[in-house]
């Protein structure tokens, strides 16, 4: 029972990472309809940025906000830059676009980083905490209480402020928002910002667990894809719930189907995306797409 | 909005440039050219087999695939099992793995009636993450991490070639023969059946034009070129592991056909030669140059020649005929909206 127990809380900690990723993924499909494969390679940079800024001497808490803010306004950039005058353009053309943002981000770490691999320090101290009969460990509870925070402040944002209320209007009808002064590619952009500034987030907490390099965002990408297919691409809740789910089944099919064990995990990403697409292609959140003729 | 011209070349002019090309494929390549080249060149003509089906299912069928190493994966690995665990003679196994791919083609090309643009990109991306572990996990049929050493066919006696000139003859006669198939499929009916359902599903289908059995039927094929592909791989290189069919291999092939040319066959030369050369050339200068040069190639094909390259030369070559008036037919005729440049005005 305990070994169950800590392997669902150990699901939620890897859950809430996937989680985030999940929201930067459906935070600019919502505003822009594009799915952002560079998405975990932007992560990726932002979690070599903290080591960078530590290297220099920066301690590592300020270096990970730091880090944050830097992703935020990249992201923004981004936006302005390359996605916007992609507004029109094909599908083809948008998804090599960041096909070859990806393939170029990624080079881009090997080259400035090299690729060996470098130790970026926990944001968490390394107890242990003792809850009744079994113990969990200082990071998973730290893991799922930030972005625990992180999610409050954005429900906070999007629920009580006049931006979140221009950017959810900005988001769903963008017509009726300029009508009432909202400047939706301001929106958009802050859209963008705030889903690097969450897949930065991603970046930090999991770099840890698997080592800077290049490559560390495989793994949590795919399975982001696969919290926010599960969601619905369009959901925030759906990308949160989807990230959990994800994050605790896999845990448990790695745990309990010998058959699969820890290296064919991945293989419940692949099945999960393929399996809600087939089934359900909204996902369990998701609005159903109308379209007009 | 292109205009339909045939270009017909005087004979000797036809007969010139079927001259030069043949020179240069059966004799410079095979011949002139440093032998450890010669290898690399059947690699290059393995690679243009795959963009030809990548052609096929992303430019004319419109569904964006990412996930092609993935087929061509089967195709080594069909090739490499039956030679290694049941002896079988390595050009026997090429048919049975175009027939798995085909049928692998057909059973992950069915989701795809359902899956639309970006979740057709990210269903065959996640698919090609998947298949190193896979094939890793299943060590006691696959070799695991380890691999298979399939080892090079070697050259007939009767022949005066060496090996690697035999196996690029194999992949010439093979590369070609897909080709022409390729460029049947392509002629006629079908070809503006799959533009129409690519470009305005709606007006397709009031014309008639079923996309989804067309989709898949297209997927499958497509996935028969790369599963021919990989068994070819697998002979050239003599030995398959599990980490050469990662997604890098998946985006390279898709950078192969947009620099090539989405909708140009025989831009799918120039983009084999391109995700083959480019990065042994960039690494020799620095170890992430490749993957750098890969996407900026990428984006600037886009931006630039929305056609590729290979379709860029056919654009000059049929503006040169319409000039010197080598062209049959008469008059200008509208029709299809051949490159995925010009069909930029469909629905997100």
């Amino acid at each position: 029972m305990n070994l169950f127990a800590s392997q669902i809380i150990d699901g939620l900690a890897d859950g809430a990472i996937y989680a985030s990723l999940a929201l930067a993924l459906v935070f600019s499909y919502r505003s822009t309809g594009i799915v952002n494969f560079a998405q975990g390679e932007m992560a990726m940079l932002s979690a070599y940025l903290v080591w960078q800024l530590m290297a220099w001497g920066m301690p590592l808490v300020p270096a990970a906000l730091v880090s944050i803010v830097i992703s935020f306004i990249a992201g923004a950039l981004l936006y302005a830059t390359i996605v916007k005058p992609l507004s029109h353009a094909s599908l083809l053309t948008v998804v090599s676009v960041l096909i070859g943002l990806y393939l170029a981000l990624n080079s881009l770490a090997g080259f400035l980083w090299t690729y060996t691999i470098k130790a970026l320090p926990s944001l968490f101290p390394k107890a242990h905490l003792q809850f009744g009969s079994f113990t969990v460990s200082a990071e998973t509870v730290g893991i799922i209480a930030v972005v625990g925070i992180v999610l409050l402040l954005l429900y906070l944002l999007f629920e009580t402020t006049k931006v979140g209320l221009a950017m959810r209007g900005a988001a769903s009808t963008p017509d009726s928002a300029i009508l009432v002064g909202v400047s939706v590619p301001v929106m958009l952009l802050i859209g963008w910002g705030i889903a690097a500034a969450l897949g930065a987030l991603s970046g930090i907490l999991v770099a840890p667990r698997v080592f800077l390099n290049p490559t560390m965002m495989f793994g949590v990408i795919i399975y982001a894809f696969a919290a926010a297919t599960l969601g619905g691409f369009d959901s925030v809740v759906g990308a949160v719930v989807g990230g959990l789910l994800v994050g605790v089944v896999e845990n448990l099919v790695g745990t309990y189907i010998p058959w699969i064990g820890p290296d064919l995990k991945i293989i419940v990403a692949l099945v999960l995306i393929f399996g809600t697409l087939l089934i359900k292609p909204d996902g369990l959140f998701g609005r159903k797409k109308v379209v007009r003729l | 909005m292109s205009l339909v011209v045939k270009p017909k070349l005087p004979v000797a002019i036809r007969v010139a440039v079927t001259a030069v090309l043949a020179v240069i494929f059966l004799y410079v390549i095979p011949f002139v050219v440093p032998s450890y080249l010669v290898s690399q060149f059947a690699t290059v003509l393995a690679f243009a087999i795959a963009i030809v089906g990548i052609n096929l299912v992303t430019g004319f069928g419109g569904a964006i695939t990412l996930g092609h190493a993935a087929f061509v994966a089967l195709g080594a690995y069909t090739t490499a099992i039956l030679v290694v665990r049941y002896g079988w003679n390595p050009y026997a196994t090429i048919p049975v793995s175009a027939a798995l791919s085909w049928i692998a083609g057909w059973c992950l090309g069915f989701p795809a009636l359902r899956l639309q643009g970006l979740y057709l990109a990210l269903g065959t991306l996640v698919l090609s993450i998947t298949v190193p572990p896979i094939l890793k996990r299943f060590d006691g049929f696959t070799g695991g991490v380890q691999g298979l050493n399939v080892g090079n066919p070697e050259a007939p006696a009767f022949l005066p070639l060496d090996d690697s000139q035999w196996i690029y003859f194999v992949c010439l006669v093979i590369a070609a023969a897909l080709y022409v198939v390729a460029r049947r499929i392509l002629s006629g009916p079908l070809r503006r059946a799959l533009i129409a359902a690519r470009d305005n599903q709606l007006v397709g289908a009031v014309m008639g034009v079923d996309r989804a059995t067309l989709t898949t039927a297209t997927f499958a094929m497509s996935s028969l070129y790369a599963g021919v592909a990989g068994s070819l791989y697998a002979m050239i290189v003599g030995f398959v592991s599990p980490d050469t069919f990662n997604v890098m291999m998946s985006l390279s092939l898709f950078v192969g056909a947009v620099v090539g040319g989405i909708t140009s066959l025989n831009g799918a030369i120039i983009g084999a030669m391109f995700i083959q050369f480019v990065p042994i050339w960039a690494s020799d200068i620095d170890v992430s140059l490749g993957g750098l040069v890969f996407g900026g190639a990428l984006i600037i094909t886009l931006v630039v020649i929305p056609a590729g390259i290979g379709g860029l030369g056919e654009r000059v070559f049929l503006w040169l005929c319409t000039r010197l008036g080598w062209v049959e037919g008469a008059g200008p005729v509208r029709a299809e909206a051949e490159a995925m440049g010009s069909a930029q005005n469909e629905p997100a």
